[in-house]
């Protein structure tokens, strides 16, 4: 409503060329085998103080693929609204990962069966190294890719910040790579954006930032970098008010993509004038 | 005289069932819905499409999965 509401003010204010070429500022979807999305914010699906929190969460953020976790039903129990009851299949591709996965042979297992739940070919590959880090064991992750792409998957596949992993995973023929910006769940942002800038310049499929998003401002300089898209789980899902960091990062996705399409300027030791610097009144 | 049972493990608990049991009698029987649970019999997924026609043998241990908020 309320953009509806600025678009129809400006529409009153500039000229008609103008307000064509506004309007074709536009960003292309991402594609991620045969899925594409116009949204480039991936969000989980874990760790939300409530179901409702979950789903306002999700609808605010804008995301149209929502990652989720495999895990054994609890027997003996009914099985009543679950997950699934909440995210609307025509609103929401399901991505499902491996994450708790500490082996290639554990994750290619549980991909199976994610892809048996989920009718889906989309996977968020993980191969974990230890409880404690969270970090990914490249090894594994990379055995566990080749199957998986052998398999028919469509892998985006987390992995650390490395850049020469990155491209083994791309050769293993992974459709997107997703380096962690910070451990999962750390909340300490980009770690080290030189890693995450050479494997965007190297890479030939989409890199999505995965993992230590903390804030808003993370989000933009993901995209600021020229990711081609971020997942996050717990900067909203363990935000003090969950919707509202949804939105905010919302926001955050399309102003970093919006700089980054722009071309920022280069950063300089010196300063440069905005004003002009001739036609001074005169002085002393 | 008491039916046949069938001695499995079920996401590491032991169960026992009427024999002969399919996993679509298993998933049944365990109140779940089959539209949202994947099973892995022996560490072999079954397909959702064959739970029907997979006879379950005494020792099989299966796991019974579905979503979880994860991410």
């Amino acid at each position: 409503m309320e953009r509806a509401r600025a678009a129809a003010a400006l529409c009153r204010r500039l000229p008609r060329r103008t307000i064509q070429r506004v309007a074709a500022l536009v960003d292309s979807p991402l594609v991620l085998g045969r899925h594409s999305f116009t949204s480039r914010l991936f969000l989980g699906t874990g760790k939300y103080p409530s179901m409702e929190s979950m789903v306002e969460a999700l609808a605010l953020s804008g995301t149209q693929c929502v990652t989720v976790a495999v895990r054994r039903l609890q027997l003996g129990v009914p099985q009543g609204k679950s997950l699934l009851d909440y995210l609307p299949r025509d609103t929401y591709v399901l991505l499902p990962n491996t994450a708790g996965c500490f082996d290639a042979d554990h994750a290619v297992r549980t991909a199976l069966l994610g892809r048996e739940l989920g009718m889906g070919d989309l996977v968020k590959l993980e191969v974990l190294g230890d409880p404690q880090t969270l970090l990914p064991d490249p090894i594994g992750t990379l055995d566990a890719a080749k199957v998986l792409v052998k398999e028919g998957f469509t892998v985006l596949c987390y992995t650390s910040d490395d850049p020469v992993l990155a491209k083994r995973l791309e050769d293993a023929g992974v459709t997107a790579v997703m380096p962690a910006g910070a451990p999962i769940g750390s909340g300490q942002g980009i770690l080290n954006p030189n890693n995450i800038r050479i494997i965007l310049e190297r890479a030939t499929v989409p890199v999505i930032v995965d993992a230590g998003v903390g804030t808003a401002s993370d989000v933009a300089i993901a995209f600021e970098l020229g990711a081609q898209g971020v997942l996050l789980n717990t900067g909203v899902a363990s935000a003090k008010d969950p919707v509202r960091m949804a939105r905010a990062m919302k926001a955050a996705a399309e102003a970093g993509r919006d700089a980054f399409l722009a071309g920022r300027i280069p950063k300089k030791l010196y300063a440069t004038a905005s004003s002009p610097t001739s036609g001074m009144i005169a002085g002393e | 005289m008491s039916a046949p049972m069938l001695c499995i493990t079920v996401n590491d608990e032991p169960t026992s069932l009427p024999s002969p049991s399919t996993v679509a009698d298993l998933v049944a029987r365990l109140g779940l819905r089959p539209d949202q649970v994947a099973v892995e019999r022996n560490k072999v997924l079954v397909r959702r499409a064959e739970h029907a026609t997979t006879t379950l043998c005494d020792g099989d241990r299966l796991e019974v999965v579905t979503f979880f908020g994860g991410g």
